[in-house]
């Protein structure tokens, strides 16, 4: 039969639709296939990056394997933990507060005695010019937090200036260093109230050797 | 190549380019267009990505288009056009991730762009694989042209600057694109905010109206002064 002929027939269009839909799942599914690897890899790859934007110095185990999952102010956080000689030395954790144009997600990086290590802003839809100088690309105003913990600026004054605080707003927006300036402290909190869990100092009291509670099962509650 | 064949290609290219381009004459792909040119950088993106997807579907559709019946070619052409986006999607972001990173957003706004299943539908099915090819490259490029312009024009009206963060697209080979037009500029927020789309595109459209007008003019002059 010819193609003209098999065209004419009333079931033709679907047999022609049903094809090329399998046809296409079958190219996604391969692509899919083929491509997962390299995507969890890259994936890997950005979230070290950025782990490490915001924790200088050096440590020894693999912060993506080291990780605990505790519940936050806004549902529950991940918790990357750096190490040196078996000690949790920093974590790493994403706070996010609501900005001007949706939520603004920061990683932020606190060494032991609770004092911030780096910020980075790593997603926000904010008003490019204006909100998007909390990227350090932009400005330097993220370096700000550097150094600071709960108690500096005191308790009142860890917001924006324009309500009595110590953190810079830019002109034209403040909703946004707000929110940025407002997870931060809320990531403070949260530290200080875990402080024992993040540390991984529970383990310890619970009378395990530091070489056992390197062990992964341990380590993923 | 015959001479007939050859201004066919022509035709193509200038329709492409500018007569049928797809932002300034056919006002199709508005979704991307508003959404993306912030800035040159962006609509340079936006304008490769959709070029490569319409270069690609373009050929795909002429390729199916004597197995295909008319009832039920719209959904066969999404499905291709869609599939086709998800492809470079998944490769870019397993293969070429840092530039996955600029234009991941974007991607999968290509979809949403009538035009390429516009130039399927207008084109591409009528005529053989190489043409059809052939019309989704000028057609690309010239979608590519009009998104960086608009995105070039708020940028500097907006923030002072041309071809901001280019290097992230392009390479670092390209840093010298990256300029600072109007030095210590406070920024002018409307052209980057929606609304500025929209100005600078109606500003545009009618000023292509202008000039082709007067291109007619003048050419008709010469027509009369051979005559």
């Amino acid at each position: 039969m010819s193609l003209e002929q098999l065209r004419g027939k009333l079931t033709y269009p679907a047999f022609v639709l049903g094809g090329i839909g399998l046809l296409t799942s079958g190219a996604l599914a391969l692509a899919d296939r083929a491509t997962q690897e390299d995507i969890k890899a890259a994936q890997d790859r950005d979230m070290k990056a950025s782990l490490i934007q915001v924790l200088p110095g050096h440590y020894e185990n693999d912060l993506l394997k080291d990780t605990v999952v505790l519940p936050g102010p806004e549902g529950d956080v991940t918790v990357y933990r750096a190490r040196r000689g078996g000690q949790v030395v920093a974590v790493v954790f994403k706070v996010q507060a609501r900005g001007y144009a949706g939520p603004v997600v920061s990683m932020m990086g606190v060494d032991r005695g609770g004092k911030v290590l780096g910020v980075r802003v790593i997603k926000h839809s904010e008003t490019p010019g204006l909100g998007d100088k909390v990227e350090p690309a932009k400005s330097g105003w993220i370096h700000g937090f550097e150094g600071r913990f709960l108690g500096d600026p005191p308790a009142g004054q860890f917001t924006v200036k324009k309500d009595g605080g110590v953190f810079d707003q830019f002109a034209g927006a403040t909703i946004t260093p707000r929110a940025v300036v407002k997870s931060i402290k809320g990531g403070l909190v949260f530290f200080s109230k875990e402080k024992a869990r993040l540390l991984d100092e529970t383990s310890v009291i619970a009378g395990m050797s530091r070489r056992e509670s390197l062990l992964p099962g341990r380590i993923k509650p | 190549m015959s001479n007939a064949k050859g201004n066919e290609y022509l035709r193509i290219t200038r329709d492409g380019l500018w007569n049928n381009n797809i932002v300034f004459a056919q006002i199709l792909g508005m979704c991307p267009t508003m959404a993306v040119t912030g800035s040159a950088t962006n609509g340079l993106g936006m304008g490769l990505a959709t070029t490569a997807v319409l270069v690609a579907s373009n050929a795909l559709v002429s390729m199916v288009r004597n197995v295909v019946t008319p009832d039920v070619r719209i959904p066969v052409y999404i499905v291709l056009i869609a599939t086709l986006v998800t492809l470079v999607d998944v490769s870019l972001n397993a293969w070429v991730h840092d530039l996955y990173k600029v234009l991941g957003l974007y991607i999968a706004l290509i979809v949403a762009n009538c035009a390429v299943l516009g130039r399927a539908e207008a084109y591409a099915q009528k005529v053989g694989m190489l043409p059809a090819a052939y019309d989704g490259l000028m057609m690309g490029l010239g979608f590519t042209f009009a998104l960086t312009l608009i995105g070039g024009i708020r940028e500097v009206i907006g923030g002072g600057t041309l071809f901001a963060n280019a290097h992230l697209l392009l390479g670092p080979a390209f840093t010298f694109l990256e300029t600072t037009v109007i030095p210590g500029y406070r920024g002018y927020l409307l052209f980057i905010l929606p609304p500025g789309g929209f100005l600078v595109l109606g500003f545009l459209l009618a000023g292509k109206r202008i000039l082709d007008k007067r291109l007619a003019a003048r050419a008709a002059a010469i027509v009369a002064a051979v005559a």
